[in-house]
């Protein structure tokens, strides 16, 4: 008896968005990146291609990251004070699809960098690399609707994707994102009800639904990365099931919440209490395992950290997509 | 859930007029306002003052069609009428409808199948509207064997088993919900289920009440589609609440915004 694979088909998709801008099309970008557009749950070759292979967006800081362990810190140290040169780095050696330019700088507990500096950096990795870009603010819902305005208005006409609109905090980001042609980042602290509020919000403000990429705070490996995943599957079913409001590609941040836990954290000599092994390949596999997940669960851009993660995550991608 | 808009039919006195008087601006504001308020298709009925009902069917298509692509429910008793607005709208339709008598599917299955559209069937035959779910469920049985004889996939069926009104019938929404819950299970894949609303409510009091509480008691029972005045803002707001409240919709603070803009 001949087996026919049962394939199940929806009635909507997950919109295509791409980002940055060629000189052609308004920008100075090299290269650009298409992600989104899925017909059906991730991977499921038999019933849909993936039309737009996952992307890899690699983390620059603009300013040195303090307490940062050593694999990482044999990774980027000798660029770490320039973020042009770790966004070449990581470019040219490593193969980022995009750089997710952290301005970790402004924020007003730390070095309280002001817009104007901030946006310089902004330009020098521009510069830099012909890849989009991710701008993300540092966090500080103030200072980012004070610096976000500036660095957009440096980057404009490029198509970056701007980070984040929040429930509490979007109305800047949003001008911003229309007035300079970027796209946004929507943020929900784990919260599918909260995703589709900050989206209805976004789109009340003029941002087009095609403008938009989804980002739930997640959590690593052990640490709520099931949860995470089932929400990111949750949305994405809605999406495919027809909720415009929940259609658009979805974004995971990686290194910074695989290199928080304790298992990619402690060194080989405390590691080795637990029988745990050496450092730099346990640490790796975390951040690794971590994306493989989240891939898993349907996103489209994950921004990493660790070169040799990145790297297994992207032949992990080249196998999924064959 | 499949909305289908009432609110273009010639028994309405503006429609009927504006089919009179060939005034295009009555006919696509009512389109759409219909479509604006999350209609994902408008009935269109020429009613009972038209002299020619071909022509008048040709000329309300073709009026809607200059503001919106959404299928069109061509509503009539006549096979020429509806034939006439099938090639009109170059077969994005649902044809609306025919019954459960030999006669009739035998002349509108196949105009579903030529034109490769949706149909509405209802549940009546030869002997009228059942009085009972299993009379109702025995009709749908046909229609669907009809459908499959016919080479129409059964997904594009629609099943009505006709509201009668609660002020004349009072045992008779009971009967229309449970055959609703089970039509369902007659086919792979199964036909889907639509209901004209506003029959529940003719001549009762409080009709917009009855309405919106018939619907909301129907989409828990599964229903599929309903052919209702997407102006009526509370009705709306009530079906959406309900898609919400049976995981069909994700919740968010302003859901009833989301599902329009959806």
């Amino acid at each position: 008896m001949s087996f026919e694979m049962p394939v199940e088909t929806w009635p909507a998709a997950v919109s295509t968005v791409t980002l940055g801008a060629t000189a052609e099309q308004g920008g100075t970008r090299t290269s650009t990146v298409t992600v989104g557009g899925e017909a059906t749950l991730p991977f499921l070759n038999f019933e849909q291609e993936t039309p737009n292979r996952p992307v890899i967006a690699m983390e620059v800081f603009d300013e040195q990251p303090s307490e940062w362990p050593a694999p990482l810190e044999a990774a980027y140290s000798d660029v770490w004070g320039d973020p042009a040169q770790w966004a070449q780095k990581c470019v040219e050696e490593y193969g980022a699809d995009l750089i997710c330019l952290r301005l970790a700088s402004a924020d007003p507990e730390a070095t309280n960098a002001s817009p104007d500096e901030v946006a310089d950096h902004v330009r020098a990795v521009l510069e830099a690399v012909g890849v989009p870009l991710i701008i993300w603010g540092c966090g500080d819902y103030d200072k980012d609707n004070e610096i976000m305005p500036v660095c957009s208005q440096a980057a404009a006409g490029e198509r970056c994707l701007l980070g984040s609109a929040v429930e509490d905090n979007y109305k800047t980001i949003s001008a911003c994102a229309l007035a300079d042609k970027h796209v946004i980042i929507n943020e929900a602290p784990l919260d599918i009800n909260i995703q589709k509020q900050v989206t209805i919000l976004v789109t009340d403000m003029g941002v087009d639904p095609s403008d938009i990429i989804l980002y739930q705070t997640t959590g690593a490996l052990g640490y709520g990365v099931e949860y995470a995943f089932s929400i990111m599957e949750r949305t994405r079913l809605a999406a495919l099931g027809g909720d415009a409001m929940l259609g658009m590609p979805m974004l995971a941040v990686v290194g910074a919440e695989a290199w928080r836990s304790k298992e990619a954290r402690l060194s080989d000599e405390a590691g080795a209490e637990f029988g745990w092994g050496p450092q730099e390949p346990r640490s790796i596999l975390w951040e690794a395992a971590t994306a493989t997940i989240f891939l898993h669960g349907g996103c489209d851009i994950l921004t990493m950290w660790h070169p040799e993660a990145v790297a297994l995550v992207r032949r992990t991608i080249d196998e999924l997509m064959a | 859930m499949y909305i289908i808009g009432e609110r273009i039919n010639g028994m309405f006195r503006d429609v009927g007029a504006a089919i009179q008087a060939q005034d295009e601006s009555v006919i696509t504001d009512l389109a759409q306002r219909q479509v604006a308020e999350a209609a994902n298709a408008l009935d269109v009925n020429v009613g009972p003052v038209a002299e020619d009902a071909v022509a008048a069917m040709v000329w309300l298509v073709e009026t809607i069609r200059k503001v919106t692509d959404v299928p069109l429910c061509l509503d009539s008793t006549k096979v020429d009428v509806i034939r006439a607005g099938l090639e009109a709208c170059e077969g994005n339709a649902i044809i609306n409808s025919t019954t459960g008598e030999a006669e009739k599917m035998a002349q509108l299955f196949p105009l579903a199948v030529e034109f490769n559209c949706e149909i509405i069937g209802l549940t009546i035959d030869e002997n009228g509207v059942p009085a009972k779910a299993e009379g109702r469920m025995e009709v749908a049985l046909k229609l669907v064997a009809t459908a499959m004889e016919s080479g129409l996939p059964t997904d594009k069926l629609y099943v009505d088993a006709v509201i009668l009104p609660v002020s004349a019938l009072q045992d008779n929404p009971p009967e229309v919900l449970k055959a609703i819950s089970q039509i369902k299970m007659l086919a792979d894949p199964p036909p889907k289920t639509v209901i004209g609303l506003s029959n529940v409510s003719q001549n009762a009091a409080f009709r917009e009440l009855i309405n919106r509480t018939y619907l909301v008691m129907a989409l828990g029972v599964g229903l599929d589609a309903a052919i209702v005045d997407p102006l009526d803002t509370e009705l709306m707001d009530a079906m959406i609440a309900a898609e919400m409240l049976l995981n069909h919709a994700v919740y968010s603070k302003d859901f009833l915004k989301a599902y329009r803009k959806s």
